[in-house]
Order: C-alpha cells, then structure tokens, then sequence
C-alpha cells in the first residue's frame, strides 16, 4: 500500500472536476485528483498515486526516479498491475435529481 | 558494495556514507527506528545496512498496517462477509494473510466470491455495475489511505449506492509511535519518520516526539540516498544536543499535510476509543471507525461483527518483530514453518512486513556473496 506510483496528467475529464486521465509507462486510467483541489493539477504536470488517487504533485525528474526505484524494488509489476486495475474511472456521475 | 553501482549518484551515497561514519560516536551504540515498512523494504533491498558502522543499529517498526492487524479482524471481515451473501474486496496485500481459517484467497479457493481490488473505487464500481450483489471493501491503512477510504464513502453517498459497505481497519501512526516509546522493551535514540503518512498528516503531529520525548525524527524519502541523508541529518542533531522534527522528503511531503485529505477524514473518521494490535496490545484511539453519518455504507454498524479475538500461534514471535524487539532472523520460526510461501503470519506476507523483506533480500545477500568466493 505504500507503492507510489508516478504518472503523467493527459487530460482533464468532462464533468468531473475530480477526475484526471493520467498515464503511467503507457497506460491510461482515470485518477482521482480531488486530494490535490487546492493545489490544481493540469496537463502535463506529474503526480504520484496511491490506490486510485493523485497524492501529491513532483517534478518530472522525480516521477522517472520514482520509475526505477519502484523496479530496483522489485514492485514496477506490481504498480503496472495496479494501475491496469483501476477499473472504476467510468463511475456514472450523480444522477440530476 | 554491490549495490552502490545500480544508485543514480553512486559517488554521492559513498560520500554520504563516509559523513555517517564521520558523525557517528566510536563510544556510542546508536538505535534508530524507522517506523514505515516502505523504509524497511528500501534498507534490506539496497543492503543499507552494510554501509552503516557497526554502532548504528536501524530497528524495525511497526509501520505495516497488515501486519499489526490482529488475526481476529479477518476472520470477522470474512465472516461479516459470508454471513451477509456479500462480495469480499480488498487489496492484494490482505489477500494472503493468514486468518484463523486461512486466508482470503484460500476461502476464495473454497467457493467464496473474493476479489482483488486496486482501489476503494474499484469496489465502489463493482457495487454499482452489480445491483443484486452487496459489494464490502476490507479497508486497512495508515493515514495513507484513510483519505482514499473517505472520499469513496463520501462517493456512495453523493452517488446512494446502497448496496456497498466498508469493514474499516485504518489506524494511526502516532499512537503507535507513542506505544514503541512507552515500552519498557526499547530503548531507542532517533526516529527515520514516516513518507508517505506525512504526505496526508504532515510533519506536525511528530512535534511532540522531538519536544516531550526528545528524539530527533527526520521525514524520510524512499531513495538510498534518502535514509543515508536522514541518518546524516539525525546524527547531526544527535551530537549538537538538538531534538526537532525536519522533512528530508521535502519535494513530496508538505509541512501542514494535505488540507483535503485531512478534512474529508475530518468528516468520515471518528477515532476508536481503543483498537487492538499485533504485538502493541490495545492502544487507545489508535484506529479509525465510520461515523454515524456514514452508518449505512459501514459494515460494523450495518451488519453484525463477530468480534473474534485470536492469539497468533504460540511459536510465532510476531508481536516482538513488530515492536523491533527481535530481528526477523531471530523468530524461531524464520525461513522453517514460516516463509513467504507459507506464511505463518503477516509480516511474511505483506510488502512491507519486516520478515519478508529480510527473507527476500538477505538471502540473496547471501547468495550473492557465496557467488563471489
């Protein structure tokens, strides 16, 4: 639970404020970047994600350090497992009512 | 040494390492503790430990939020679950560990619908692409998590999905912390402070360990150079007669915390008056519990809790690895009955358990080192 996996914001997503798309070594998942609303995260900056949501925001230099740390750990399978997992960035949104 | 060659700045570690052993007293042993199971992991993967003088001892803490969870709470997680027709969702981590019937996956093999997670809003996905099922989501975590945990309650809230609930198991770090320093059993100089917790809680709540109880604490990254650079800095304070709270992680982890983060804890999270751990006992306000507001979506005031206790088997010495008492070699059941194969208790299990780290990387230590002669 302490993987940190860095990622990539691509886009924001329509409607919700609070949801990015992020891309991790190729891959894109939506993440929840309500976590880091005071800070705002926009296209391009880079974030580390923790079970589905933005944490914090780090300099690109970081996020490819990150990168081969989570390998030399020994965990960069795990991450990728991780983050092809994220399955619930198609959440419906709240109904009008 | 070998290990220095895959760091970025390889001559960087070696100068550090050379100013740790500047720094370190010849008369003095020196105990520090790093509390989180992620600096666990780094310390045995990189071989830390062999750059470090001889008088710089680094303890194990109890920073595994899957290790220091009683047994007992398992067992209830899978029960409330069975009893209840529900589907059993949680991180991969919980699903190995062992219960007093086995463990997640093993009940999974039996025929009980049990599904890996990789976030709380999987299982809150889950729930709602699946109406006739009930969907429970075993949440376990330091404060690293408990954010995670509040916003997807927060979510079935806003969204009333009502057939999800969540068995709650976060605790807290600074009891914890506190519990180590009350012990009678340690005897401890310095702190290597928690990652990625500080990123939520902040450098703050460690003040009182500086202050009241006078050990240095540095918020550490995960990097080599990271732990080498809070030992440094450790050291320093140690022999200026200092004792304060700095943040090595600075590039990460915010002096005040994340400000949402602790308000949507705020909002879902009371504390327990009290909650048992492996090893610790029972600490009080040690843990999180759902609010009343949130009643519906939480399994302990929606369902009926067992509330099994179960003592760890007799021969295991897990509670003593926990509190950094004993090294994970020196349990009588390391590396025989216990391995991350068959694992008797959490700490083999987990990626941040003491025991597993220790298993994976000193044995390939010693391999290695059996190659070269």
């Amino acid at each position: 639970m302490c993987l940190a996996i860095p990622g990539k914001i691509i886009e924001a997503v329509t409607d919700r404020t609070d949801f990015a798309v992020v891309d991790v070594c190729g891959v894109r998942r939506r993440v929840n970047i309500g976590l880091l609303e005071n800070e705002g995260v926009r296209p391009g900056d880079w974030v580390l994600i923790h079970v589905g949501f933005a944490m914090s925001k780090i300099g690109e230099a970081q996020a490819n350090d990150q990168i081969r740390m989570l390998t030399l750990l020994g965990e960069s399978e795990a991450a990728m497992q991780e983050i092809e997992g994220y399955g619930f960035g198609e959440l419906e949104p709240p109904r009008e009512s | 040494m070998k290990y220095v060659d895959e760091f970025r700045d390889p001559q960087l570690i070696t100068r550090t390492a050379s100013e740790i052993r500047r720094l370190a007293d010849p008369q003095r042993h020196y105990r520090i503790m790093e509390v989180c199971g992620g600096h666990t992991h780094s310390i045995y993967r990189f071989g830390l430990k062999d750059l470090l003088p001889p008088n710089i001892e680094l303890v194990h803490g109890p920073g595994c939020p899957v290790c220091v969870l009683p047994m007992g709470r398992i067992d209830d997680g899978l029960a409330i679950a069975e009893q209840n027709g529900a589907v059993f969702t949680a991180f991969g981590d919980m699903m190995r560990v062992p219960g007093t019937h086995g463990s997640p996956f093993q009940a999974k093999a039996r025929g009980r619908d049990i599904r890996v997670v990789y976030s709380p809003l999987d299982a809150l996905k889950l729930a709602q692409a699946n109406p006739g099922k009930h969907i429970m989501f075993f949440a376990i975590g330091f404060e690293t998590t408990a954010p995670s945990t509040a916003l997807t309650l927060m979510q079935a809230r806003a969204l009333g999905i009502r057939n999800f609930s969540m068995f709650c198991n976060h605790v807290t770090i600074i009891p914890a912390i506190r519990a180590i320093l009350d012990s009678p059993d340690m005897r401890l100089d310095a702190f290597i402070g928690p990652g990625h917790v500080s990123t939520v809680i902040g450098c703050r709540p460690y003040e009182w360990i500086a202050r009241n109880e006078k050990k240095p604490i540095v918020v550490c990254g995960f990097e080599p150079l990271d732990i080498l650079q809070s030992i440094v800095m450790l050291l320093r304070q140690l022999q200026e007669g200092r004792t304060e709270v700095e943040n090595q992680y600075q590039r990460v982890v915010p002096w005040e915390g994340n400000r949402p983060a602790l308000k949507a804890m705020a909002e879902v999270f009371r504390l327990r008056p009290y909650f048992e751990w492996r090893g610790l006992g029972f600490i009080s306000q040690s843990a999180l519990r759902i609010h009343e507001t949130y009643a519906e979506w939480d399994a302990e005031q929606r369902f009926r809790v067992p509330g099994i206790r179960v003592t760890d088997p007799k021969a295991a010495q897990c509670g003593e690895v926990l509190k950094g008492v004993l090294k994970p070699s020196q349990c009588k059941l390391f590396g025989r009955e216990c391995t991350p194969e068959q694992p008797v208790g959490a700490l083999m299990v987990s990626s941040e358990g003491a025991c597993a780290a220790y298993h994976t990387y000193a044995h390939r230590k010693a391999a290695e080192v059996a190659s070269y002669s």
